[in-house]
């Protein structure tokens, strides 16, 4: 059960502050890694874009949502059919003339695309909201699979079953830093807004929160919207790092990491997003690495293909069993000497 | 004649379904917990199957029986007991995480590729029945299916413990302060929730030939959908689910036309949602009203 949360006084946008400047460190310091290890920092970038747009719904409502890799899925997929070369659009698909013919820097088409996950979103949420209790979750779990059945069908458009290639590879180590900045920005100034504090009143009471005269289904319709956009900028992202698209990449398996990072970290702060994605990340590279093999006198030793999610499988086991909300719970890292409780 | 034989294939789907979704409205019904992990009892079952290929039938379905069963209790007993008071949200994420792992400790063992396995392809093989062909398998689907739904009817109204899993189903705190040892109970509904998926494996493998360590994965998505529409707690409703999901399945396929085919399922989840905006608490249960 949810621990009564005191209202603590302190300022997102100082949180986000000290995060961003923690990333920029982080940034900074992979700058001098191999290109290798660079590019895990960056997925891990991306990767924190998507944790932070799924805290800002799942975190202030308390409602988990398995549906927001669809938005991911979405924004990928419009930004490359926007930046993708029209001679290769012509081969691979099948697409009306004026979007055959359209090419459109990353710069444009991401935006784009975020606005039309956004509006997507909004559509999807008018009908969602409406729901109550595991009904939601489900609804949005449905959502996952309709967008990837048709992501994997729709040839004319996604290129079906084979992967959809030639996206320009535009993401690298600093736009991924720019963006997971952006991102918690984004979170934290919707945090500070009163729809935010009444979504938060509404997670720790229904009732309560509708006694006070909150609207939910609108409260939460304005989460979910605002959530949607930064995960799929996250997609946009990820599409212009990968290069190309699978409807395989945007289904279970990234839903399980993503939910993973979030819930290790503690879904009830912005904090413990960061923190989920840092450590789900180093974990999942040490071990890819052990999977790769490392030398150890003169022999190889390489653990099977696996391991990794094993391991992230028990850490979501443990941290449920031994710290429910996560590493850091409602914590946020503030200013010194400025939290007042 | 068209109508009649979609109909054998809906009934036999849907038996299947049926008995994918029991397994998990059974859990459900108990501690509240959303089993997708039910999926990978299923997927392993599929394995055991493989790897005793070559041994006498019975050998190998008894094995997947047992195995199974045995992993289910294992669920239980290492990840679900310590997390017994957390919230349904919760259980479904934990749930996810050994769906999780039990996929990637048989894709170490195992491999990521499909793989074929000789099991039962006799019965892939169809009778004439009044100008219908009806592949052996599908009936026996239905004959197993229906055995076991009764043998379950028995349980729940003959034995002590059927009895008292469903006083737990009922009000899990009411049934304990009465005496009813909420251990015993919920570890014999995963020993039933094990059962029930490996008769899902036996079949799957028997129809499909193959196994891969994705392959619960679309059972158990279906099998939510099923046991939600049903209404979740309620075992004749999961099992109704089962078949209406089946019968929704097959008229896509036979119905739907011919472009639209591979979107089936997209379908399938579209139907939910309405359904869920329309009756959210499933269709056997009744709306509890809200208590403040």
């Amino acid at each position: 059960m949810a621990e009564p949360s005191t209202p603590v006084a302190h300022n997102p946008l100082h949180t986000a502050l000290l995060l961003a400047l923690i990333l920029l460190v982080v940034a900074a310091i992979a700058g001098f890694f191999p290109p290798a290890l660079q590019r895990t920092v960056t997925q891990a970038m991306i990767m924190l874009v998507v944790v932070t747009g799924l805290y800002t719904f799942c975190g202030n409502s308390g409602v988990f949502s398995f549906g927001h890799i669809a938005f991911m899925a979405i924004g990928g997929y419009t930004s490359a059919i926007l930046t993708i070369l029209p001679g290769k659009k012509e081969v691979a698909l099948d697409l009306p003339v004026w979007l055959e013919q359209i090419q459109l820097p990353v710069s444009v088409a991401g935006p784009v695309a975020v606005l039309f996950a956004g509006l997507v979103a909004l559509l999807v949420g008018l009908v969602f909201m409406r729901l109550r209790g595991i009904a939601l979750p489900m609804a949005t779990f449905a959502m996952l699979v309709i967008v990837y059945v048709v992501a994997l069908n729709w040839q004319a458009v996604t290129g079906g079953r084979q992967a959809l290639v030639g996206l320009p590879r535009t993401t690298g180590l600093w736009t991924g830093f720019g963006f997971a900045a952006l991102g918690l920005f984004v979170a934290a100034l919707y945090d500070r807004t009163r729809h935010g504090l009444a979504l938060r009143c509404s997670r720790e009471s229904e009732v309560a929160a509708a006694a006070t005269g909150i609207d939910l289904e609108r409260e939460r319709l304005i989460a979910f919207v605002v959530s949607a956009m930064i995960v799929a900028a996250g997609g946009v992202l990820f599409a212009h790092f990968l290069g190309t698209m699978t409807a395989n990449t945007f289904y279970l398996d990234l839903t399980f990491v993503t939910l993973t990072m979030l819930v290790v970290g503690g879904m009830r702060s912005l904090t413990g997003a960061c923190a989920g994605v840092a450590l789900v990340s180093v974990v999942s590279e040490v071990f890819r690495s052990i999977e790769r093999g490392f030398s150890l006198g003169g022999t190889t030793i390489a653990a099977p293909p696996g391991l990794q999610e094993i391991v992230l499988a028990l850490i979501l086991l443990v941290i449920l069993l031994l710290r429910p909300h996560g590493l850091a719970g409602d914590w946020e890292l503030t200013l010194p000497g400025r939290s007042q409780r | 004649m068209i109508v009649v034989q979609n109909l054998i294939d809906a009934i036999s789907l849907g038996s299947v379904y049926a008995l994918a979704a029991l397994g998990i409205g059974l859990i459900f019904s108990i501690m509240r917990l959303i089993n997708f992990a039910h999926g990978e009892l299923i997927m392993v079952g599929g394995f055991v199957i493989y790897a005793l290929a070559g041994n006498p039938m019975l050998v190998m379905a008894l094995s997947a029986i047992i195995v199974v069963t045995i992993l289910a209790l294992g669920m239980e007993r290492l990840a679900f007991r310590p997390l017994r008071k957390a919230s349904p949200p919760t259980l479904l994420i934990a749930s996810f995480a050994v769906s999780y792992f039990v996929q990637h400790v048989i894709l170490m063992i195992f491999g990521s590729r499909p793989m074929g396995v000789d099991f039962l392809s006799v019965l892939g093989e169809s009778f004439e029945f009044a100008g219908l062909r009806v592949p052996r398998l599908q009936c026996i689907a239905i004959v197993v299916t229906l055995a076991l739904m009764v043998g379950l009817v028995v349980f729940f109204r003959a034995s002590r413990i059927g009895v008292q899993m469903r006083a737990a189903a009922e009000d899990f705190t009411m049934a304990r302060l009465l005496g009813v040892k909420a251990d015993r109970v919920i570890a014999v509904a995963f020993a039933l929730s094990g059962i029930l998926a490996s008769f899902v494996s036996l079949y799957l493998v028997a129809q499909t030939g193959t196994v891969s360590y994705k392959m619960g994965v679309n059972m158990v998505l279906i099998a939510f959908v099923a046991s939600v529409i049903g209404g979740m707690g309620s075992l004749t409703g999961a099992a109704l689910g089962g078949f209406i999901v089946g019968i929704v399945s097959v008229s896509l396929q036979a119905y739907l036309p011919e472009e639209l085919r591979p979107y089936r399922d997209a379908f399938v989840f579209l139907l939910f949602i309405a359904f869920l905006l329309w009756r959210p608490q499933g269709l056997l249960v009744r709306r509890a009203s809200e208590r403040v």
